[in-house]
């Protein structure tokens, strides 16, 4: 346990000269560096609750982060707490930028009330053609949910319009269009 | 010879290859110095204006106006501190309760300034006239001082910027608060905290909206 801690010392050391040598400008230390952070990031991210997929994405934010921040770096402190503090933030960016992104996936349905989106049936018809796993998907879809889907998204009707069209309540076609998308998502990821 | 197989070699040889020396950063300390030099300078101009002899006999006449003073003093070189210290990426988010301390010591003696208002006779409370003035000379002097603090603190690299510009920004409006005294011929009083606290809290409104943009991410 006394040696990991004096290596891995020894090694935040290490980093801290090479720091060092790249604030110079040796871009070779530098790399040398960078590519050492690569794994130091990944497990920050990784600790912070950041999904698989999305670990890269901190990587590079954080990558680049360093780039910009590089003047701050003080070589007589920590360069591994300095780089951390760093991946810490960028992952807790990228938690808030997916808790975002899934908030509007979630009301996307009730924008459907106003604001019928053009740009969807298109893409879905595009994706369709290609693989033809959309539209069968579509059609496996329990006779509600693939109502709402045709009603609102392919045929690009208001909530008001389709809800007079199918003689079903608002609520309940932006119910069954939720549903709807959360099954086809299931269906192509299983694709 | 290696084949490359991280992902990221290709952002990595970008970023190496543009690779330029940097100018290592002075410490957090030593650019709230210099910030809080350029405060002395303007206070230095001040002082060369305004009635001295005014001032003394007014902070003589009461502690809490020394305290006040004092608290407002301290809270601009704290904050300022504090400030500093976070725009640097590994300090805590502690350096924060820094300002803490000095911030209520202003705020008591200035409420302390008040009940004086009440207690003995012949103290002057500032008018809605008097306060006015207060309120735009706090905000006047916090455009030059607040421009220079986030100049300087733009040049680091600021992980928090909601907390940082909101500590540039109670430094900012302490230290106008101070310098104000020069050309503040009354007590504290009701009207005179209120101005105060409505003057400190739009300089740091204004300074967490302007710097949170500014800041470089």
């Amino acid at each position: 346990m006394g040696d990991a801690e004096q290596s891995l010392s020894a090694a935040d050391r290490r980093r801290g000269v090479l720091m060092a040598a790249a604030q110079a400008g040796d871009a070779a230390a530098y790399r040398t560096l960078l590519r050492e952070c690569v794994g130091l990031i990944q497990a920050v991210a990784r600790r912070n609750g950041v999904a698989a997929g999305r670990i890269d994405d901190v990587v590079q934010d954080t990558l680049l982060s360093v780039h910009r921040a590089m003047q701050t770096y003080d070589p007589r402190r920590s360069f591994t707490a300095w780089l951390s503090a760093i991946a810490q933030r960028r992952a807790i960016d990228a938690l808030r930028s997916d808790n975002r992104h899934w908030r509007r996936e979630l009301h996307a349905p009730l924008a459907y009330a106003s604001y019928p989106d053009s740009a969807a049936p298109d893409r879905a018809l595009e994706g369709a053609q290609a693989g033809g796993t959309l539209r069968v998907a579509i059609a496996s879809l329990p006779a509600a949910q693939r109502e709402a889907v045709e009603r609102l998204m392919i045929e690009e009707r208001s909530l008001a319009e389709a809800a007079a069209v199918t003689g079903r309540g608002e609520g309940a076609l932006k119910v069954n269009l939720h549903r709807a998308l959360k099954t086809l998502r299931a269906k192509l990821r299983r694709a | 010879m290696t084949v490359s197989v991280s992902p990221h070699d290709e952002l990595i040889e970008t970023l190496a290859s543009g690779l330029q020396p940097v100018r290592r950063l002075a410490s957090p300390a030593v650019r709230a110095v210099l910030w809080l030099a350029l405060v002395v300078v303007i206070a230095a101009v001040l002082a060369l204006v305004a009635d001295l002899h005014a001032l003394q006999r007014r902070l003589m006449a009461a502690p809490d106006l020394w305290l006040a003073v004092l608290g407002s003093t301290l809270t601009a070189v704290c904050a300022a501190l504090a400030a500093f210290e976070l725009s640097v990426p590994d300090r805590k988010p502690a350096w924060a309760l820094l300002a803490v301390p000095p911030l209520l010591l202003w705020i008591g003696a200035s409420g302390l300034g008040c009940l004086r208002g009440w207690l003995v006779a012949d103290t002057h409370p500032a008018s809605l006239q008097e306060a006015r003035e207060c309120l735009l000379f706090i905000l006047g002097l916090s455009v030059p001082l607040g421009a220079a603090l986030f100049f300087m603190l733009r040049r680091a690299f600021v992980l928090r910027p909601g907390l940082t510009a909101a500590l540039g920004g109670l430094a900012v409006a302490a230290a106008a608060a101070t310098l104000l005294n020069f050309f503040h011929p009354f007590d504290a009083a009701a009207t005179d905290l209120a101005v105060h606290i409505v003057a400190v809290a739009l300089v740091i409104g204004l300074s967490r909206i302007v710097a949170v943009r500014a800041f470089p991410r």
